[in-house]
């Protein structure tokens, strides 16, 4: 088959360097002094980016679900829903969680970063482990309050005001799933000996996350319903 | 920058087909996987609009093998006036989703960013391998959709509730059809989703050494720009096609109101809001429209600056504006709502903004037809789509300053006006992008050239095919034909049906360019000439100073160190008419030196 490739051009000696302005041309080439621009040697781990930008889409998605809500709200007035009680206690549940990570989060840095104390050293992973479990009763705290209001026969179907309940909690309840599943690696890597800080700060803010959503979901769910 | 060596990219090559060809974790691999999937994806959509259009120029005419596609949509090969609305729908869906939103962004950004920016893979190049094979899955839905007993959606490619969300009860397609939509777009959604979080980590932090930000071409701007885009607008989209599976499955009523009656049927929803769907859809829809459009400018500002050998005016300027689009482009939603009985003072709070929009378009355009002016530009298949694109940018853009005005909106809101300026602008334009991407880069992907003059012949009926089946759209929308007829009957549509017929011609001839293009890929890619050398178009950035193709980690064993802004052409005083980013040359400009 034919093909076209052009030849070379010739340098047009005399075109002046002005029609080629902008970046190009005359601007921004190697210094007289001979020291090339260089950015920074070093920048974040990628996961330290890619964590905030998890999360970033995470607040849209959950940005568009309080729209719709504020939406709907608009048409008509709201059902009012009585919040099951249980779900207070589930606060305070995920908020420890988030102050044992934080816990653990240090105690692991310091094991990492060389000299440690013998509290630290003799289980890194112990206050893991207290997380893990204070966020999985997060989740059955919150099955618990779903199927109390399903035993009284309010389901995700019977109204509006219900509908945005389950599908707000239930939304938020799988992304905890998705800390969780994080812990759980951390845990392993830990036990591993793989750990990377990196790895350790993504998952912990992950986590934070899932509790400040937690307290603003609640807080939307108790003023708009 | 960063060590890379300690994070993305640890993965060796590959030695099984399975690893390599398929479930790759190579972001080159990934990007040709999504440019088949687009590819496929055109072709589906092509096909379907040559079903619609030779239904509209000839209702009666049977279309050989058509009942095969479905036997109750098709009787006797004549589709039914609901099959119309169904393979309508799913022409725009296929379209919009599976190929300008993966082609340009994923399929190229794929491969090209993560060399352009220096860096040996994605960061995650798991989440990215799942981002092309969740994206395939979200394809399988809507073909499935076309062999579910009543058929696809018949709700068009924006659903609009509460027609999407009640059921069989709203017709063929309705039921089923909707879910299978609805799950398609929820997982492609997911797919990109993945894919904007590699490409805005690669863009911040696997950048080689220096490799400033404003030392990246603009094709890798417009794509990390696209990136956070699609990062928010599909992580809305997302909850609002699962609302309305709920609807279909679970019984909820999140976009259907009180005592709905349809057909003589009073629905058992209440307290929903029709609206809600459009503010959620439309609040993705609209950066949409720059997802598809925005990695277009970057690719084609990238082709020009080669092909003129000469910088654009301003790369900040052309940057910023990239930037101005993507953030007006969410306060511009509710144009689409003019006639949805908004408060006209919320109407005009979204005229305003969309007026506001054209600025940073016509900056582009300005940027553009200012850097072109005077320049000798190489005339090849890639700059001619480059410049198809302007043409088309400008034309379909015109047209929106019409539409961006309430008071004109509501007169033309759901013809063929609106039909033939989003076509233009974002759907040829954009096509034009990918066009124009693929004969540039096709040497780098695949070692091989293209025909150039099976791609000169390509571009000339595309452009000529393009421009005679859209702007008579503009003509039939000022007339009052609406959209999404299947058929002319009423008085005033009778004289505007040898239009149609005219148009349906366009779309055959123009049809016939693709299959030129699609011929010209297939037999470049295995019995082209083999590319002379490494940089055939003596281009500046570093995916020109790698092998072809690149090799696993794109640079072999010295990663590359940047010493050039990205377009160094026509530099007075260099060895060369351009230089690339990794020259060490070092030539003294006349400002520095003062």
């Amino acid at each position: 088959m034919a093909t076209t490739v052009h030849e070379p051009p010739k340098i047009d000696l005399d075109r002046s360097p002005s029609q080629g302005s902008g970046n190009g041309g005359r601007r921004n080439l190697a210094p007289a002094d001979g020291e090339l621009r260089r950015v920074k040697d070093s920048s974040p781990p990628p996961a330290s980016t890619g964590i905030w930008v998890g999360l970033a889409a995470i607040t849209m998605t959950f940005a568009a679900f309080t729209s719709a809500l504020i939406v709907r709200q608009g048409t008509a007035p709201l059902v009012h829903i009585t919040l099951p009680p249980v779900l207070y206690l589930n606060s305070l549940v995920i908020v420890a969680s988030s102050v044992t990570l934080e816990i653990a989060r240090r105690r692991i840095a310091a094991f990492m970063g060389g000299p440690h104390d013998k509290t630290s050293a003799a289980n890194p992973a112990r206050w893991l482990y207290i997380t893990l479990f204070l966020g999985l009763l997060f989740v059955a705290g919150q099955t618990f309050a779903w199927l109390q209001l399903k035993s009284e026969g309010f389901g995700l179907a019977t109204n509006i005001s219900y509908s945005f309940f389950y599908v707000l909690t239930v939304a938020h309840a799988l992304h905890v799933f998705g800390g969780l599943g994080g812990l759980v690696r951390v845990i392993g890597k830990l036990h591993q000996s793989v750990l990377r800080r990196s790895t350790l700060d993504a998952t912990s803010r992950y986590w934070h996350f899932m509790g400040v959503l937690w307290l603003y979901l609640l807080l939307l769910l108790w003023i708009k319903l | 920058m960063h060590d890379m060596s300690a994070n993305a990219a640890q993965h060796g090559a590959p030695t099984s087909f399975i690893r390599k060809h398929v479930f790759s974790t190579d972001h080159k691999v990934i990007g040709k996987q999504y440019y088949v999937l687009a590819l496929f994806a055109a072709f589906v959509g092509m096909v379907l609009s040559w079903i619609m259009r030779i239904h509209l120029g000839w209702g009666s005419f049977a279309i050989p093998g058509l009942h095969f596609l479905s036997s109750t949509g098709a009787p006797g090969n004549v589709m039914t006036p609901e099959y119309y609305l169904q393979l309508l729908t799913m022409h725009g869906t296929i379209m919009v989703f599976f190929v300008l939103t993966t082609a340009p962004f994923a399929a190229f950004g794929n491969f090209f960013l993560p060399i352009q920016t220096g860096a040996e893979d994605m960061p995650f190049p798991h989440f990215n391998m799942m981002s092309f094979w969740v994206t395939f899955t979200a394809f399988l839905p809507i073909v499935a959709s076309f062999f579910v007993s009543d058929g696809p959606s018949l709700g068009g490619w924006t659903q609009y509730a509460p027609l999407s969300a009640i059921g069989p009860v709203g017709g063929p397609g309705e039921g089923w059809g909707v879910i299978l939509w609805a799950t398609s777009i929820c997982l492609f959604c997911i797919g990109q989703l993945l894919g904007s979080l590699n490409f805005i980590t690669t863009t911040l932090d696997m950048r080689c050494k220096g490799m400033s930000l404003l030392r990246l071409p603009l094709s890798a701007w417009a794509w990390f720009i696209t990136s956070i885009m699609g990062l928010t607008a599909f992580a809305v989209l997302m909850p609002a096609c699962i609302l309305l599976i709920l609807d279909h499955v679970a019984g909820t009523s999140f976009f259907v109101a009180s005592n709905l009656v349809i057909n003589d049927q009073v629905l058992p929803h209440s307290g929903g809001s029709t609206l809600l769907w459009q503010h959620l859809f439309w609040f993705f829809g609209h950066p949409e429209v720059y997802i598809a459009i925005v990695p277009g400018m970057g690719i084609v500002s990238h082709v020009l600056i080669t092909n003129m050998r000469k910088p654009m005016l301003s790369h900040r300027v052309l940057i910023y504006s990239m930037g101005s689009l993507a953030v007006l482009s969410y306060m511009v939603y509710g144009h689409h709502m003019f006639v949805s009985g908004m408060n006209p003072l919320s109407s005009l709070a979204f005229s305003f903004p969309t007026l506001v929009i054209t600025i940073p378009s016509t900056i582009v355009v300005l940027m553009w037809l200012g850097s072109l002016y005077g320049s000798k530009l190489r005339i090849n298949a890639a700059s001619l789509f480059a410049l198809g694109f302007i043409s088309m940018f400008i034309s379909g853009g015109v047209s929106g300053f019409f539409l961006a005005q309430p008071s004109i909106d509501i007169m033309l809101h759901a013809t063929y006006f609106v039909v033939g300026h989003f076509h233009l602008v974002m759907g040829v334009a954009a096509m034009f992008g990918i066009f124009a991407g693929t004969y540039f880069w096709f040497p780098k992907m695949t070692g091989r050239m293209m025909n150039e003059t099976l791609g000169k012949l390509h571009f000339w009926m595309s452009f000529v095919g393009a421009y005679c089946i859209f702007m008579p759209f503009h003509y039939l929308g000022i007339a009052g034909n609406v959209r999404r007829y299947q058929a002319f009957t009423d008085d005033y549509l009778i004289p505007l049906i040898p239009v149609h017929k005219f148009i349906t011609i366009a779309a055959l001839f123009t049809g016939l360019a693709q299959l030129i293009f699609l011929y010209n890929l297939i037999h470049s890619r295995f019995w082209g000439a083999h590319a002379p050398n490494d940089n055939p178009w003596e281009a500046t950035s570093l995916e020109w100073s790698t092998a072809t193709p690149p090799p696993h980690n794109n640079f072999g064993d010295k990663m590359p160190v940047v010493y050039h802004d990205p377009y160094q052409y026509s530099v007075e005083g260099a060895s060369k008419d351009y230089i690339m980013q990794t020259s060490t040359e070092n030539v003294h400009s006349p400002d520095e030196e003062k």
